[in-house]
């Protein structure tokens, strides 16, 4: 199992598309890899500045509709060739929600509410998350102030994290 | 209770559920292009396992891309070509017999009502236009799929349209989707199937109907899907002759897929397009739609006709009928893309290539080209593209450039004009 957590880069937008996460353009790459350094390039987002704010961050908290768009799973990639296995929104897109799941990723989705009150207590503070998912809990970090958020996971996610993802998970079986 | 199209189609091919609300189904069929598939079969050989559960259900082409324009282009055109050779997979499509994907397979007759399919692709609910549950997937799933002729997804719950009223001169299906789109918003059928109903729907072609299922995924739909009806048939019926005794039977025998009148819907939207106008988008998103009256004047550096939504037979039509004895404006680049080899044939014995080239068009070979800024047609930093394609994301057809969404009408009226326009067919009609 992959570790899921460490240091959050807020996005504080909806529908943040696949374009966005990982443009076209690099579609040409046949290795994971390869699309490393291009994470987030096209993010039109306020003060967003992709290479230095992604440096160091293991997990990202975001708001609703994440990975709209294109069937493109280079857009989970480029987030774990970042060392980010974790996305935590209000919402996900089918595809990029399955793409995680399929590559053994952890997406999580969380009521509107208390996305906001992750962004209002932890946002801008150099804040961290530990996801435990045996235990179904969210740890949240920052300077003097922490959370514990329950969520919740379909045995069938639970079992695609578990075997790694879907292509060993469904040769045994089918 | 009654069933829908979708819930029809997931009760016949369940194979397992592996929890609830999640079914594993039996897929029909199984398609390939050269971006999002490479890396599934490099990582089944890797994994050992390159193999395909049947060469007859996996249908590829390259598409994106094509020629290729470099050297990593080349190998993933090389890596899919090897390995279809490898598999024995009969329907490939290489340069010189390759169309966009989604206008390719349905005019191949590989698409029929009732069947499952899915694609690394996100504009596969395009195929949900002859009754069939069609889905993009990640490369994951397209893995799967293609080794075990399986995928795992969500029991579908679906929005029904209902467009009601009669199409005005000069408003298309583009126009019709894109104002459902910007009633439900990009994320207002996330994880649901849209079922497109109504007079309007069965008056439509095949072609309108592929345009409107195909932007399905633009309000984050898994599928669009049309009740297969007599339309259906006579688009098929060449592939299907010797399979009924007459197109009245095959009618007969697809109706099992129509939605039961009980059936449950999460969502009912009914919408009067009688007095719809010409549509167009102005934002990074599908659903910032205005009236493109609200829109003329601003100026045009590129305008593409063509894609998987609008580089269809019908499209080309009406875009020539805007286009015919006039030229485009001086500061426009006009860039048509005839969406497969047959519709480019078709096209040149009709006059519509001559009117095209004669306008000051420039046409390219079947390929998605310039829709996602991959090959041909990509924008400067800055520049403005009115384009028949289905998404207008930031950076989209290239870094800075902004993509207006709309008809092929509007598309060659605003070529002409050198700047967003209405089409003299809507104008005529309208005064």
């Amino acid at each position: 199992m992959k570790a899921f957590g460490g240091k959050i880069l807020f996005l504080d937008r909806d529908d943040i598309n696949t374009d966005e996460i990982i443009p076209a353009r690099y579609l040409t790459e046949v290795d994971k890899q390869a699309m490393a350094p291009y994470l987030f390039e096209d993010l039109s987002l306020a003060g967003f500045n992709p290479p230095t704010d992604i440096s160091g961050k293991a997990a990202v908290v975001t708001r609703t509709n994440f990975g709209c768009g294109s069937s493109r799973e280079h857009a989970p990639w480029a987030l774990e060739v970042n060392q980010i296995h974790l996305v935590i929104a209000s919402g996900f897109s089918r595809i990029f929600r399955q793409n995680m799941f399929n590559c053994g990723m952890l997406a999580v989705q969380l009521p509107p509410e208390t996305i906001d009150r992750i962004f209002a207590t932890f946002a801008g503070r150099d804040a961290t998350v530990r996801a435990d998912v045996v235990n179904s809990k969210l740890i949240f970090e920052a300077a003097g102030r922490n959370e514990t958020i329950l969520f919740s996971l379909t045995p069938f996610d639970r079992a695609l994290i578990e075997a790694g993802g879907w292509v060993e998970y469904a040769d045994a079986r089918y | 209770m009654g069933k829908t199209t979708a819930e029809k189609i997931f009760d016949a091919h369940k194979v397992d559920s592996p929890c609830d609300g999640v079914h594993v189904i039996r897929l029909d069929k199984v398609f390939c292009h050269e971006i999002t598939t490479p890396v599934a079969i490099n990582d089944l050989v890797r994994r050992g396992k390159d193999r395909v559960f049947d060469p007859d259900r996996i249908k590829v082409v390259i598409d994106h891309v094509t020629p290729a324009k470099d050297s990593k282009t080349a190998e993933q055109g090389k890596i899919l070509r090897d390995w279809a050779r490898r598999r024995e997979i009969a329907d490939f499509f290489d340069i010189g017999r390759n169309g966009v994907c989604h206008a390719l397979f349905p005019e191949q007759g590989f698409v029929r009502p009732g069947e499952t399919i899915i694609m690394g692709d996100s504009h596969t609910c395009t195929h949900g236009a002859f009754g069939a549950f069609a889905a993009g997937v990640g490369t994951t799933d397209l893995e799967v799929g293609i080794l075990k002729g399986v995928c795992a997804l969500e029991y579908p719950r679906t929005i029904k349209i209902v467009l009601n009223g009669r199409l005005p001169a000069g408003v298309f299906a583009k126009d019709v989707i894109l104002a459902v789109i910007a009633e439900l918003t990009v994320n207002g059928a996330t994880n649901r199937v849209m079922e497109f109903t109504g007079e309007v729907v069965d008056a439509l072609s095949m072609d309108a109907r592929m345009t409107l299922c195909n932007m399905a995924v633009e309000a984050g739909a898994t599928c669009g899907i049309c009740y297969p009806d007599a339309t259906t048939v006579a688009y098929l019926w060449p592939f299907i002759k010797n399979e009924f005794a007459s197109p009245e039977a095959a009618v007969t025998a697809y109706r099992r897929w129509v939605s039961d009148p009980d059936a449950a819907y999460d969502r009912v939207l009914e919408m009067d397009v009688s007095r719809l106008v010409p549509q167009i988008t102005d934002g990074y998103k599908p659903d910032c739609v205005k009236p493109v009256s609200e829109m003329t004047g601003r100026p045009v550096d590129q305008v593409y006709i063509g894609s998987c939504t609008n580089g269809r037979l019908e499209d080309l039509r009406l875009a020539a009928d805007v286009l015919k004895g006039k030229t485009i404006s001086d500061s426009v680049r006009g860039i048509v893309s005839p969406a497969t080899p047959t519709i480019y044939r078709q096209a040149l014995q009709e006059g519509i290539i001559q009117v095209f080239m004669e306008a000051g068009f420039c046409v390219t070979n079947p390929t998605c080209g310039a829709c996602l800024g991959m090959s041909n047609g990509v924008l400067a930093p800055g520049e403005v593209c009115v384009s028949t394609t289905n998404r207008n994301f930031n950076g989209r057809m290239g870094k800075g450039g902004m993509v207006h969404l709309a008809s092929p009408a509007t598309a060659a009226a605003s070529a002409l004009a050198g700047h967003i326009e209405n089409s003299i067919l809507y104008r005529q009609e309208s005064r």
